[in-house]
């Protein structure tokens, strides 16, 4: 190896009196850290490159493995942190530019964790979820703004596609290509299983799929991969990629060496070739353009499917989202600038965007002040992490979450960071044969059903606490949220009173 | 059947197309969206100008227009054919995977972009005079053909042609090519081979627009591929 100034980043200790050389830890690392040497008979470690998987900590039958932190130290510094110069050591080695994945790790804050839910006491009585009913299904879609019925009853205004999920949640995209076809499965299982829905990305549907349609959101971004009349009648829904919270105005391209096989397929291009999808549809310039792509999908669909416009949440995102409303959509889909990736520039991820907090209070604010807040819905994501950031997203607007992170984590990731190496030991984000099986979706898929019935159940349980019965009820219901420790501004951003006020 | 489009919205115009199959002639079209979008099983025949995204997710319908068209013709086909016998706004073909589509006159900016090729399908674009700026952009595979005619020596180009550009060819027909080409594409004259893969694409420009074939070769043609299907390969470090 070329000379470094790069020290590991983890140790691997391994405890001799446990190890019994079984070799498992060798067989399972795909970034080959571990190796038996032979002649010596020991287990030796190159911990140079270890992410931090912990797949073989996981799976070593003695527990004879733990990874640290590296313990070595630069000279204490609060302005140029070890990682700083560790960038820049990176950078000055190899005169690339940072390459990173998953969402922002940087320490800025989360309003989630400094808003705090309501309960009822004496007045207004609380709610047993476990005794009396109460409704978390939700509709996505534009609503009408009266109801007309005949005499008889019968219903005379024309309803618009909606799409129906039984609890505020969804999967959000991920394409096949960052992620694998087991991966894929799985949530397409889940998502059926659930009466949710999960989203293709835009890597195109592969054809084992179909099946799951009525799951599905389907994906089109600027490279329109794998897009044509079958597959957009295929989804439940149809999105349009605009922005991708973890890298706002970047594209995607996925190179052309993992463009092989079953990708090559399913996103209808050579192998070999690059996945070139740029961060602007170059047909797109306004509102207008955006418009014509909006009801050229609905036309292509003979109106049948609620049309989604996904954007990155970055400044003036009240004005966007108020311009996306009057295209014709009938959802958008706000992420946040803490949302994951299979990979993104570092300088992109950690520093461009805003978090989804303010960005869907602002948004919701400002739909309400022009009188259309009913003509779209508003689905967050980037970093939804429990059900209480769930609630909280419902009490500030939004109609339902995305969630990607988590369900990767519920799947097995333990957030590595090294998506894009596309050596996920836990068979994620990857295309390697031997790695896509560890996932296996008879596994994976339950225990993404079991999340979101948890967080179903918690949902349920924090509504009849507020005196609550139902998603519908909470939505905008911005009393019910106080901050802790914001400041005025931030206060009236999020549209909420000081605790103990 | 046909149908008089005279005061009728894109959506109710369409909604009548959709219900139909076979042979269509719209008359007095003027300006509807969305006309034929995923069509398959018919042929259109359009007098008047046909308004934005003419054909869009064409999945094996035939559409000829007796005039002009506007912007994202053909976006995202699949299949079928475009004939436009007249000029075309930008972005015509953006996408597309598969069919034809040939235009008599001109094309507005971004012609092909992000035009793809899969399997058996290889889509074809023919352009009968200049286009605008960024022809082929993102090219991924695919045939595109600008023949210039009726502009004797102007240049067939606009600016940035093919930039970006990773599969697929690029046949201009010109003597010599004074457009500026990025450094990633490579350019040269077309032989005979070349010649032979854009010879039935010609034959059919001919009968489709009343031309002949001597007077397309009169000039020569030259090609424009990728020199690489990764151009964009930036080197990045794992952080």
């Amino acid at each position: 190896m070329a000379f470094t100034l790069l020290f590991p980043d983890f140790d691997i200790l391994r405890d001799p009196n446990r190890c019994i050389k079984c070799r498992v830890c060798e067989r399972q690392c795909a970034n080959e850290v571990h190796q038996y040497d032979e002649e010596h008979d020991i287990m030796l470690a190159d911990e140079n490159k270890c992410v931090d998987c912990q797949r073989c900590v996981t799976l070593c039958p003695t527990k004879a493995l733990r990874i640290c932190e590296n313990e070595q130290v630069f000279r204490k510094n609060a302005n140029w942190r070890a990682q700083t110069i560790k960038e820049i050591y990176r950078q000055a080695e190899s005169g690339g530019v940072l390459l990173s994945s998953m969402g922002n790790p940087e320490p800025f804050p989360v309003y989630w964790d400094k808003t705090l839910i309501n309960a009822s006491q004496v007045t207004n009585p609380s709610i047993d979820p476990l005794r009396e009913p109460m409704e978390t299904k939700v509709f996505l879609g534009k609503k009408p703004e009266m109801i007309e019925r005949s005499a008889d009853g019968t219903l005379k205004t024309e309803l618009t596609p909606q799409l129906e999920l039984k609890v505020p949640l969804m999967f959000s995209a991920m394409s096949f290509g960052s992620i694998s076809y087991n991966a894929h499965k799985s949530l397409a299982m889940a998502a059926t299983e659930l009466g949710i829905c999960y989203n293709t990305g835009e890597g195109g549907l592969h054809e084992d799929f179909y099946q799951y349609g009525k799951n599905t959101i389907v994906q089109v971004a600027s490279g329109r991969f794998g897009v044509h009349k079958g597959y957009l009648e295929a989804g439940a829904a149809i999105e349009i990629k605009m922005g991708q919270g973890a890298k706002p105005g970047i594209g995607g391209h996925l190179p052309g060496t993992k463009i092989v096989g079953e990708v090559s397929r399913t996103r209808m291009i050579p192998e070999g070739s690059d996945a070139i999808s740029p961060a602007p549809h170059h047909d797109i310039y306004s509102i207008e353009d955006l418009r014509q792509l909006v009801y050229s999908l609905k036309e292509a669909t003979r109106y049948a499917k609620p049309i989604i416009v996904k954007v990155a949440a970055v400044h003036n995102i009240a004005a966007i989202a108020s311009g996306i409303a009057r295209s014709g959509a009938d959802i958008i889909a706000i992420d946040g600038f803490r949302g994951g990736t299979g990979a993104a520039p570092t300088r992109i991820r950690d520093n461009v965007g805003i978090p989804i907090e303010l960005a869907l209070a602002s948004v919701d604010a400002r739909l309400r002040e022009e009188g259309i807040r009913n003509s779209v819905s508003l689905v967050v994501g980037g970093s939804i992490r429990s059900s209480a950031d769930v609630v909280k997203a419902i009490a500030l607007g939004a109609d339902a979450c995305y969630i990607a992170t988590a369900a990767l984590l519920a799947m097995g990731c333990h957030l590595c960071r090294s998506c894009q190496a596309g050596k996920c030991n836990w068979g994620i984000a990857t295309q390697q044969p031997d790695l896509v099986k560890r996932v296996n979706p008879d596994i994976a898929a339950p225990r993404l059903v079991n999340l979101i019935t948890a967080w179903g159940h918690e949902i349920k349980e924090l509504l009849g606490g507020m005196g609550i019965n139902s998603i519908e009820a909470l939505r905008g219901n911005r009393l019910m949220l106080r901050g802790i420790g914001l400041n005025e501004k931030e206060l009236s951003i999020l549209g909420i009173a000081h605790a103990g006020e | 059947m046909k149908i008089d489009c005279s005061g009728k919205n894109y959506d109710i115009l369409n909604q009548e197309i959709a219900g139909l199959e076979g042979d269509i002639a719209l008359i007095n079209c003027c300006g509807q969206r969305f006309i034929g979008a995923g069509a398959s099983g018919k042929r259109l025949t359009i007098s008047g100008v046909p308004g934005n995204a003419l054909g869009a997710y064409l999945d094996g319908a035939e559409i000829s227009v007796l005039g002009n068209a506007q912007d994202a013709t053909g976006d995202t086909m699949n299949a079928g054919r475009i004939v436009i016998n007249g000029s075309c706004g930008d972005a015509v073909g953006y996408a597309m995977r598969g069919g034809e589509i040939y235009v008599r006159g001109n094309v507005g900016y971004r012609a092909g972009i992000h035009m793809k090729s899969y399997e058996d399908k290889v889509p074809v674009l023919v352009i009968g005079g200049r286009c605008g700026s960024f022809l082929g952009e993102y090219q991924a595979g695919g045939l595109i053909i600008a023949l210039g005619l009726g502009y004797g020596d102007r240049e067939v180009l606009d600016n940035f042609c093919a930039t970006g550009m990773h599969g697929g060819k690029i046949f201009i027909r010109a003597n010599t090519l004074h457009a500026r080409i990025s450094p990633q594409i490579s350019v040269r004259d077309a032989g005979a081979r070349d010649l032979a893969l854009i010879a039935p694409h010609i034959r059919e420009f001919c009968t489709l627009f009343g031309k002949t074939e001597p007077e397309i070769y009169e000039k020569s043609f030259k090609v424009l591929s990728p020199n690489s299907s990764n151009p964009y390969h930036q080197l990045y470090v794992q952080n």
